[in-house]
């Protein structure tokens, strides 16, 4: 009897503080939107953030997006095959990159390369006390350290997802056309035909622009919220990989669902 | 101001992003081609549309002349009420007659588009009176069974009234 109520206590807790998080979350966002000031007056602190989260992630992002299309193309034949639809090869690739595989793949990628190393640099500048001088020296570490972040995966992201899925479409090419021997015209021109600008690029563009507000908001988050010992710092790292990713993939259904719904 | 190896790196990875977005835009979406086109919109009604969506394609001579810019159902009519986008460039006769079209048997539906004789052309806000619908497929076999089992009787074996025209009729 008394056992019971011990898991059922640390559930309780566990839900409690899960929720307690969110909240401080959100007042963490709003802190981070108000000195943002700095990082448009001082450009400079984010472009060199750019560098870190989002030129760095570059070689993955272009091996891994020429990998997937390579590999959707591969599939995709397998089965278009047996209905002798092989030209629609560049229409699966093309659409399946830019509507979902594009923005979610690269968001996880920029989860796990630039998410982390931002949360270990924070909470490691935290434990360290770094963030306490700064304030101690009337310098904001939001406004110094927190917000050009934010602004810089805000930034990185859409540019990764584009060149994710433009890399993508280009590994589709090379295994339809160059190694299978799909007809070139009819691979792009079929692939042209039923992607929307609009309908497909704009909105796979928006999806990857409310990830990157995710990741960066939860990697600096976790990073600032992490406790100053080796043990929380690692915690943190890995709390803003794991949330991250449940995050992208919620919302890629919560967008995909709107999305859909208000095209008819 | 002087330079940074920052400031060239991020001019080359915002390039970089710009140029996978014209690529996207350009090589694998259809931007620029649709947009150029000035539309004028005619009405059309249809006893039943079949599978037509609204942003398919109007085409005459299999050659893409418009979109299909909406769909209703009119209610005193029991019609469905389609609005045509077609390209400016081409004029049609007052009398072009409109009908409901599959390509092939799997592909999209589309608005097929047929001149007529008229000096007039459609201007904006006119109706396309001669309209057909889609075809319906299960109607089509039903039509069919049921001319077979018609003719059926005439043959000299005497078959089940059970058997429908699905069988070969003896002779």
């Amino acid at each position: 009897m008394l056992d019971i109520r011990r898991p059922l206590g640390r559930l309780g807790h566990n839900v409690i503080d899960g929720v307690w998080r969110a909240g401080t979350m959100a007042r963490f966002l709003w802190l981070v939107l108000a000195s943002s000031g700095t990082s448009f007056s001082r450009f400079r602190l984010v472009m060199r953030e750019v560098y870190f989260s989002g030129v760095l992630s570059l070689i993955i992002i272009i091996v891994s997006g020429l990998f997937v299309g390579m590999v959707l193309g591969l599939q995709g034949y397998e089965t278009l095959q047996k209905y002798g639809a092989t030209e629609s090869i560049g229409v699966l690739v093309a659409l399946s990159l830019v509507r979902e595989l594009g923005p979610v793949v690269a968001a996880l990628l920029f989860a796990s390369r630039a998410g982390s190393a931002i949360t270990a640099e924070i909470g490691l500048m935290k434990t360290t006390e770094q963030l306490t001088a700064m304030d101690m020296m009337a310098v904001s570490p939001m406004a110094r350290v927190i917000a050009p972040r934010f602004w810089a995966g805000i930034i990185s992201m859409p540019i990764l997802s584009l060149l994710f899925s433009a890399m993508g479409v280009f590994g589709g090419y090379i295994v339809g056309v160059v190694m299978i021997g799909v007809d070139n015209g009819a691979f792009w021109s079929q692939m042209q035909a039923a992607v929307d600008f609009r309908y497909d690029v704009v909105r796979g563009i928006v999806k990857s622009f409310v990830f990157g507000i995710a990741v960066t908001i939860i990697a600096t988050f976790e990073g600032y919220d992490a406790p100053p010992t080796a043990e929380g710092v690692s915690g943190a790292t890995t709390r803003t990989v794991v949330t991250s990713a449940l995050m992208i993939l919620a919302l890629d259904l919560v967008l995909t669902a709107f999305m859909l719904r208000s095209e008819d | 101001m002087e330079r940074t190896s920052i400031d060239l790196w991020f001019g080359a990875f915002v390039t970089a992003g710009f140029v996978a977005l014209m690529v996207l835009a350009l090589k694998v979406g259809n931007a620029g081609a649709e947009r150029a086109a000035e539309v004028y919109r005619v009405e059309a009604r249809f006893d039943n549309i079949g599978g037509l969506k609204v942003r398919g394609p109007v085409r005459s001579a299999g050659v893409l002349v418009g979109r299909v810019a909406d769909i209703h159902f009119d209610n005193e009519r029991f019609q469905a009420k389609v609005t045509l986008a077609l390209d400016s460039r081409y004029k049609w006769p007052k009398d072009t007659s409109a009908s409901i079209l599959t390509s092939g048997l799997l592909g999209e539906t589309y608005v097929g588009l047929e001149a007529g004789g008229d000096d007039k052309v459609l201007a904006t806000g006119d109706r396309i009176t001669i309209t057909q619908s889609a075809v319906v497929l299960e109607k089509l076999i039903g039509q069919f069974l049921f001319s077979k089992a018609q003719e059926t009787p005439a043959a000299p074996a005497p078959a089940p009234a059970g058997a429908t025209g699905a069988a070969p009729a003896k002779k």
